[in-house]
């Protein structure tokens, strides 16, 4: 099971941004996850609140955004959902050298954490949540 | 306070960077790496076996690296081929990654060695998320597996760069339809090629190494639909963070582009 590399890989990446930013405490990650990233979304939560154990992460949740698979092919131009198990030929015209525009990331994309750094002028926001 | 910091990187960020720089090193050496996916007992081992035989009978030089959970097994096997041998204890992870597999070739691996054929564990899952620097990645899969393998594990077959199938000797004893595992391959991954075997058999004897020794002789190798994907952030373009808070409902507004999403 690679989910506990790829959550540690995760944590790790995220701790060393954490660090370098003098976050005290990171609350959430959002993750994308493509279709055919080879990944198990619920097998990666269960790894990484392990991971998060004893670091700056200790009860970060974890929001992962799965990524829908989709190719285009070049001659017709066609763009198609590839599904799963993915259909990675051209559903119009057979063409065998599609293109897969999304279905791999496997991306940390934002994280939410606290630090003591000054405010911006602007005021306090609410955070996104998703 | 809470804010909300924009990181952008790809998990596999690492092991790819490392993937990158070692097959550079390798290139460097004159060698190219084969990597071998399989389920356990498709007939990687005895495969690998007649391969390495066959590289020394014809004096190519070549050495195999084989990765296990535990045991030393497929060592010994290999190592009766007479060509070197070395064998990786993961310790129980599930595959190999690119450092780890760089730290093993140093002092070890001969110069001048052309093709380093790496057997990694037994599993079709895990390994297929990790490059290890290769030029050429082979799926396998034995007869007795069924013909809806690629299907099941579309990731570890739609990266492949050539398909094996082994054991075919048995094809017909265990019903085995070609045709439909073919056309599963080439559901997953257009246009690949698909090589049959038997080590029992004699069939295909040699082969592998034959399309190995072409694409060290730099023919074009086949690119899988899945590997033709727009670029990830590689870890350290991210050094200027985009730091900034979120508004409801207005995430990523910042023209700051999506590098995994080009919709
Ligand atoms: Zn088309």
């Amino acid at each position: 099971m690679h989910e506990m590399s790829i959550a540690m890989a995760v944590v790790g990446q995220v701790e060393e941004a954490a660090r370098a930013a003098g976050a005290t405490a990171v609350r959430s990650v959002l993750l994308q996850v493509g279709e055919l990233a080879g990944v198990v979304p619920d097998a990666l939560g269960f790894c990484f609140e392990l991971a998060c154990a004893d670091t700056v992460l200790e009860g970060c949740e974890l929001v992962t955004e799965a990524v829908p698979a989709r190719a285009r092919c070049g001659p017709c131009a066609d763009e198609w959902l590839v599904g799963m198990p993915p259909e990675l030929s051209c559903p119009v015209c057979g063409t065998v050298t599609a293109e897969l525009l999304t279905g791999r990331e496997l991306q940390i994309v934002s994280v939410r954490w606290e630090d003591d750094r000054v405010p911006a002028a602007t005021p306090e926001r609410t955070p996104q949540e998703r | 306070m809470c804010r909300v910091v924009d990181l952008q990187q790809a998990v596999l960020a690492k092991n790819d960077l490392g993937a990158r720089r070692l097959r550079e090193e390798l290139a460097a050496r004159g060698t190219i790496a084969v990597n071998l996916l399989s389920s356990p007992g498709s007939g990687k081992t005895a495969l690998l076996e007649g391969e390495l035989t066959a590289a020394r009978e014809r004096g190519v030089p070549v050495a195999a690296l084989t990765a296990d959970l535990a045991t030393e097994n497929d060592a010994r096997r290999l190592a009766r081929s007479g060509v070197p041998v070395k064998q990786v204890l993961t310790d129980g992870l599930c595959h190999l990654e690119a450092e780890m597999l760089a730290g093993q070739l140093d002092g070890w691996l001969p110069e001048g060695t052309r093709l380093l054929f790496v057997e990694n564990v037994g599993n079709l899952v895990c390994p297929a998320s990790y490059e290890l620097g290769e030029s050429l990645r082979v799926a396998l899969a034995s007869v007795t597996e069924g013909e809806d393998k690629p299907l099941k594990y579309p990731t570890a077959f739609g990266l492949a760069n050539l398909v094996v199938v082994t054991k075919t000797d048995i094809a017909e004893a265990v019903g085995f339809d070609e045709a439909a595992f073919r056309a599963n391959v080439q559901q997953v991954n257009p246009g690949v090629e698909v090589l049959l075997t038997s080590v029992r058999g004699g069939v295909g004897r040699g082969e592998l190494l034959e399309r190995a020794l072409a694409v060290h002789a730099g023919e074009p190798v086949h690119v899988p639909v899945m590997a033709r994907r727009p670029a990830q952030t590689p870890l350290h373009e991210h050094d200027h963070e985009h730091e900034h808070e979120h508004e409801h409902g207005h995430e990523h507004e910042h023209g700051h582009p999506h590098p995994a999403l080009h919709l």
